[in-house]
């Protein structure tokens, strides 16, 4: 009698069941296709029931309202908008908006939180109590409280449009705004541009020329004049050979505000304002938590090497921070972007107060409004973390880790 | 206030999901022994608390009288100030019973809420606020002004529609709350305020000087305010509608709260029918007999109230104006009850 070997189970079908069921088989498997069932059921229920009773109740429901004319003005739009529009283009408007303001405000945070987090570990006592004293500061005051507090302050600081501060009656600053002279494209503009284009890709090159030398050669090569040269130096010759690339709209004032010209409203100011100054100082905490997390020793080799304070920083410790920021410093880009819809209590026309307020109150139509805007924030949310993830993804396999 | 509009939008999306809409308003109010009713967040003339804490105001008095049909206690009503935004997902979801929050009757509201309008308590108009020093005098001098407007009311549209259509150009700035708009109206955001002409003349008085500032001549618009309910209750509708019409008529025919007594033993067969001493009408309302004494003894006729929160008694002293009764060069005009 041979004892015959029993066979192993097919390893794809294992591995199928374990990906399906986990620990538990086929019976966890038939368990996960119920709850994924009832789950689906019940948002079946949900969104019938609601179409049901609107209908009931003779609610308009649907998206039909998206194609209507919106009707009302917006204070600052980034793509040409009347009042004869629909409510889509409202919608674009209203996003546009809010994503002009994140990324403005990203940009800030990011550069004052970099800073004020440094400060708090500078060896100079005064710099890091004043560092210190900002973080405790302004974390723990209200963002709400804060938002008003630098729209109220920055309008009472500032004149009436006809005693506008003017610098060489060419750029105003009034409680409108700041009001500067508008760009128009003028026969050379386009010779500009390409100019300005190539001088760019020229300086890539330089610099990835310069690195091969020093890691092939062990020759530095010093690149920043000759970058400044071609940044300036070819759109010049671009000019001057072709024509002014521009010509400048001035604003002059008219009635009660200044026509021509291009204009800063203050609402995006104080808005920007108050969510840079605001997330940095979690971003601050954030980035002082990464640097000492990257043991001193690290720090003292670089010194031994001979490095500067800055370069040691720069070179070894930041790269190394990084990749305990980068989780923490995209959560607080999520929230600037989410807390951005505070606009509305300050007038700034950002998605939130234009479509979830004002289309909403026009239409009545709050379940798709809402379910829109909801979306629609979800969406930027995951694109921000995406990016940040793969940044983070790029930054792990430049460390080796 | 954006976590109260998703409240609500909450509260409406799981409302309508779980089941047929309640028809019984009246019912469901006598039970809870409370009415809700959606007022401003502040308003004074319209709806406003006082220093302390109780409700005052035409809207505020409206949703008393109602109270007052129902309990024979105008006290019984709890009030729920909603921003503009809010005011009709809060009525839709059932929230609040009546909203009784100076509310412009239109077309697509009256439409496409799921909600109607019960009559008008207010005939108003949109007209707008500058500095005296502007020097201003007409809306027609506006041209290039900057605007401060609340967001969520019909004031934006017809803004749009009123510079357009005289080919001035303006900057339009809205904000979420009236005294948001207010605040930055005074700190010279913006030349003009513009709103119903009764808020203007009621947020005037937060304002530090009311005098340095004038409402123009110009009215751009009609804007009649009144309350709405919910679509689907009829009988709720009808209490609702002729609450407001017996203040009228209560004007018409003299009564007032102090001879409110008196008049109820009177013989006419016009006040007998409206006393409910002859005849039941009141019961086909779904109320007592009773009904309009209740009223006119808690808040007074039409007339009084007018006077008592936006006219001559009040602060704001404005005119009655088209509020007067139709007999007395208004249009203020209520359907006989018999």
């Amino acid at each position: 009698m041979s004892i015959e070997p029993r066979r192993p189970p097919s390893q794809f079908i294992a591995r199928l069941r374990h990906a399906l069921g986990g620990q538990a088989g086929w019976s966890g498997f038939v368990l996960q296709l119920l709850f994924l069932a009832a789950t689906l059921w019940i948002g079946y229920e949900i969104v019938a029931n609601a179409r049901a009773n609107l209908q009931s109740q003779r609610i308009t429901s649907g998206f039909g309202f998206l194609s209507n004319t919106a009707g009302f003005d917006v204070s600052q739009s980034l793509i040409p908008y009347s009042g004869s529009d629909t409510y889509t283009r409202v919608f674009l408007v209203g996003l546009l908006n809010t994503l002009l303001v994140s990324v403005i405000g990203i940009f800030f945070a990011t550069v004052i939180g970099f800073v004020v987090a440094l400060g708090r570990l500078s060896p100079n006592w005064l710099l890091s109590r004043i560092s210190g004293g900002y973080v405790e500061l302004v974390r723990n005051l209200p963002l709400l409280f804060q938002i008003l507090f630098w729209y109220l302050a920055v309008l009472a600081a500032l004149p009436s449009p006809r005693q506008s501060v003017s610098l060489f009656d060419v750029v105003f600053l009034n409680n409108r705004g700041l009001v500067i002279p508008r760009p128009i494209a003028g026969p050379g503009f386009e010779a500009f541009a390409v100019a300005i284009l190539i001088a760019i890709a020229a300086a890539l090159l330089l610099r990835i020329h310069a690195r091969r030398r020093l890691f092939e050669g062990g020759k530095p090569m010093v690149v920043w004049p000759y970058v400044i040269a071609l940044l300036i130096g070819l759109p010049l010759l671009a000019a001057l050979v072709f024509g002014a690339p521009f010509s400048f709209e001035l604003p002059v004032l008219r009635g009660f505000n200044f026509a021509g010209g291009s204009r800063v409203i203050p609402e995006l100011v104080a808005l920007t304002l108050a969510l840079s100054i605001y997330t940095a100082a979690f971003i601050a905490e954030i980035v002082r938590a990464g640097i000492q997390s990257v043991h001193k020793g690290q720090m003292e080799a670089g010194a031994s090497l001979g490095l500067t304070r800055g370069a040691v920083l720069r070179l070894i410790v930041v790269p190394q921070a990084l990749r305990v920021i980068l989780p923490p410093l995209t959560s607080q880009y999520l929230n600037l972007t989410k807390n951005s819809s505070l606009a509305v209590a300050i007038g700034y026309p950002d998605l939130f107060s234009v479509f979830a307020g004002t289309t909403l109150s026009q239409t009545g139509q709050a379940i798709e409004i809402i379910a829109i805007t909801m979306g629609v924030y979800l969406l930027i949310s995951l694109l921000t973390s995406a990016i940040m993830n793969f940044y983070g993804w790029r930054l792990g396999r430049s460390l080796g880790a | 206030m954006k976590c109260v509009s998703l409240v609500f939008t909450l509260a409406l999306a799981a409302g309508l999901s779980t089941g047929v809409a309640d028809a019984q308003t009246l019912k469901t109010v006598t039970d809870r022994g409370m009415l809700s009713c959606g007022v401003s967040q502040g308003l004074p003339g319209f709806s406003l608390p006082d220093d302390k804490g109780n409700w005052t105001g035409m809207d505020v008095e409206v949703c008393r009288a109602v109270a007052a049909a129902i309990f024979n206690d105008p006290s019984k009503v709890k009030f729920v100030p909603l921003s503009a935004k809010d005011r009709f997902t809060a009525l839709q979801s059932g929230e609040i019973d009546v909203l009784s929050r100076d509310t412009t009757w239109t077309l697509s509201r009256d439409t496409s809420l799921g909600a109607n309008f019960t009559g008008v308590t207010y005939y108003d108009g949109q007209g707008f606020m500058v500095k005296k020093s502007l020097k201003v005098n007409s809306a027609l001098e506006l041209n290039s002004a900057s605007v401060c407007v609340q967001t969520g009311t019909t004031t934006e549209q017809n803004l749009a529609d009123y510079f357009k259509s005289n080919n001035m150009k303006y900057e339009v700035i809205a904000f979420g709350t009236a005294d948001e708009t207010i605040k930055a109206y005074e700190s010279g955001r913006c030349d003009v305020f513009t709103s119903d002409v009764s808020q203007l003349y009621a947020e005037r008085l937060k304002l530090s000087s009311p005098a340095d500032h004038m409402v123009l001549p110009e009215v751009i618009s009609k804007e009649p305010l009144g309350p709405m309910v919910r679509h689907g209750d009829d009988q709720w509708f009808d209490l609702v509608k002729w609450v407001l019409f017996a203040m009228v008529d209560a004007e018409e025919l003299g009564i007032t709260q102090k001879n409110v007594d008196d008049m109820a033993k009177s013989d006419k067969p016009e006040l007998k029918r409206v006393f409910g001493t002859d005849g039941n009408l009141g019961e086909q309302l779904g109320l007592t007999k009773d009904w309009v004494s209740r009223i006119v003894k808690a808040v007074g006729n039409y007339g009084e109230v007018y006077e008592r929160n936006v006219g001559s008694g009040s602060r704001l002293g404005i005119a009655r104006g088209l509020n007067q009764l139709w007999n007395k060069g208004g249009i203020q005009y209520a359907p006989p009850i018999r």
